[in-house]
């Protein structure tokens, strides 16, 4: 094996601040991407443990297509092929005076495809909390509206907080394809320092870490919230 | 809408797209022969009371999941040729990034198959004097292998659509050859819809035979 190891050229400028940027525009990205995911995936994970059939076909429909078409494929329909269908004026809109339109449409597209493994997990949620305790809040009265919002939500959004942990980070790593249309996060800068300064090894061994840490960060957050927000005797609930 | 867009283009570079499907599914078939038989060393590993063995399985998989598999493709492009000492083509690299990525996941899907085996049922094996080696295969492994199958094959499907990934480094998978059509004919818009046509409906397919692989084996 032959290499010539420059550990020194990660600490060195320009690199490091390229790093660091590119470690900024990636949380950006998952950080608004799991905000959109969380917002539509909950109304589609709602939707589809509904009674009512047309909604949750809809909810159905759209978790099936953005789950079985690749992030990739996702990625350059919202930034080629989207804009081209667009009425004229909006297209015109899209291309030429969208603010970032790189890291917006990452942002919309990871939204959208993470939506809809959160509605999964919402669903999943869900329906872990029982079938009596919907019945029973239908029979003291409550409107299908209020026995969502009073009694199976509160429970759903504590039981979900580890697979919503994991799909945030789901989003960190998937926002790395954002660099095949040109936005320079994580992985595209180290690769970019990889072809400037052939130092391969330590551009990637740098990502690699610092993807480490943003992961053992996010896991120590969800554990504290979960243990903050669980609720007592939780767990003979969650065995019915 | 569609008035003035030409479908024909995909006709006439068939035989190109059916190549790069080609591409994909060989790529997807030998990551999944190469990562479930890695995986399953890898879960062995992992719940052998031997902590010499379940550490370094438990590093192996944590490494994996925790970073992107972009940064494990530019990783072994990088470092295989200079490892190997001279340079092999794109394919090994991305086969073997493939394989070792998949293998940490499906060491997890593995590994959970196996525990969801209840402990009454090896105990159950041990009192009737099988052996050990009797207990995992007769007992444990073919109620795992049941339990995972499911699992499994949707975790196959993902792979499959995450071979469109080798993109980054120019190899010509589906989704590469659709790119390249699109940009040589100047038909993007009808070259990426039917990408995500294609890979829609294979996929699709894949999942509801997840489905029903779900409630056939149910045990």
């Amino acid at each position: 094996m032959n290499y010539n190891w420059n550990w020194a050229v990660i600490f060195t400028e320009p690199y490091l601040g390229w790093l660091l940027k590119g470690l900024q525009l990636t949380l950006t990205i998952a950080c608004c991407a799991g905000v959109i995911a969380f917002c539509i995936g909950g109304v589609v994970g709602i939707c589809r443990t509904l009674d009512v059939a047309p909604l949750r076909i809809a909810a159905t429909a759209y978790v099936e297509l953005f789950r079985n078409v690749p992030l990739l494929v996702q990625l350059f329909i919202w930034f080629f092929v989207v804009p081209e269908l667009l009425p004229k004026t909006w297209g015109h809109y899209v291309k030429r005076d969208l603010p970032f339109p790189e890291i917006t449409t990452a942002i919309i597209c990871m939204g959208l495809y993470q939506a809809a493994s959160i509605a999964e997990t919402v669903r999943a949620g869900i329906q872990s909390v029982g079938r009596n305790q919907r019945f029973a809040g239908l029979a003291i009265g409550l409107t299908t509206f209020q026995v969502y919002r009073y009694v199976l939500l509160p429970v759903t959004i504590r039981t979900i907080i580890p697979p919503l942990a994991s799909t945030f980070l789901a989003t960190v790593k998937d926002s790395s394809l954002a660099l095949t249309i040109g936005v320079l996060e994580l992985t595209a800068q180290s690769r970019q320092i990889e072809v400037y300064t052939f130092q391969g090894f330590e551009a990637f061994f740098a990502a690699t870490l610092l993807y480490q840490a943003v992961t053992v960060v996010v896991i120590f957050a969800m554990q504290y919230l979960e243990k903050t927000l669980r609720v007592p005797g939780m767990l003979s609930l969650a065995q019915k | 809408m569609f008035g003035n867009f030409d479908f024909q283009v995909i006709v006439r570079w068939a035989p190109l797209l059916a190549e790069g499907m080609a591409l994909s599914l060989l790529l997807t078939g030998i990551a999944i022969i190469g990562g479930v038989v890695l995986g399953a060393v890898l879960a062995i590993m992992r719940l052998s009371p031997s902590r010499l063995l379940s550490w370094p399985s438990g590093f192996y998989v944590n490494f994996f999941r925790s970073i992107p598999l972009i940064l494990v493709i530019f990783w072994f492009y990088f470092s295989v040729p200079i490892v190997i000492g001279r340079p092999v083509g794109s394919f090994y690299s991305v086969l073997i990034a493939f394989t070792m990525f998949e293998a940490a996941y499906y060491c997890e899907i593995i590994r959970a198959g196996i525990m969801s085996v209840g402990r009454g049922q090896s105990a159950a094996a041990q009192a009737i004097g099988l052996s050990s080696f009797q207990a995992a295969t007769s007992v444990i492994l073919p109620q795992a292998f049941r339990n995972m199958l499911p699992v499994l094959l949707t975790r196959s499907i993902v792979m499959f659509q995450d071979t469109s990934l080798v993109y980054v480094v120019g190899l010509r998978d589906f989704m590469t050859t659709a790119d390249i059509v699109a940009t040589r004919e100047n038909r993007i818009v009808e070259m990426y819809l039917f990408a995500a046509v294609v890979y829609l409906a294979i996929c699709f397919a894949g999942s509801m035979w997840a489905r029903s692989l779900q409630r056939k084996y149910a045990i």
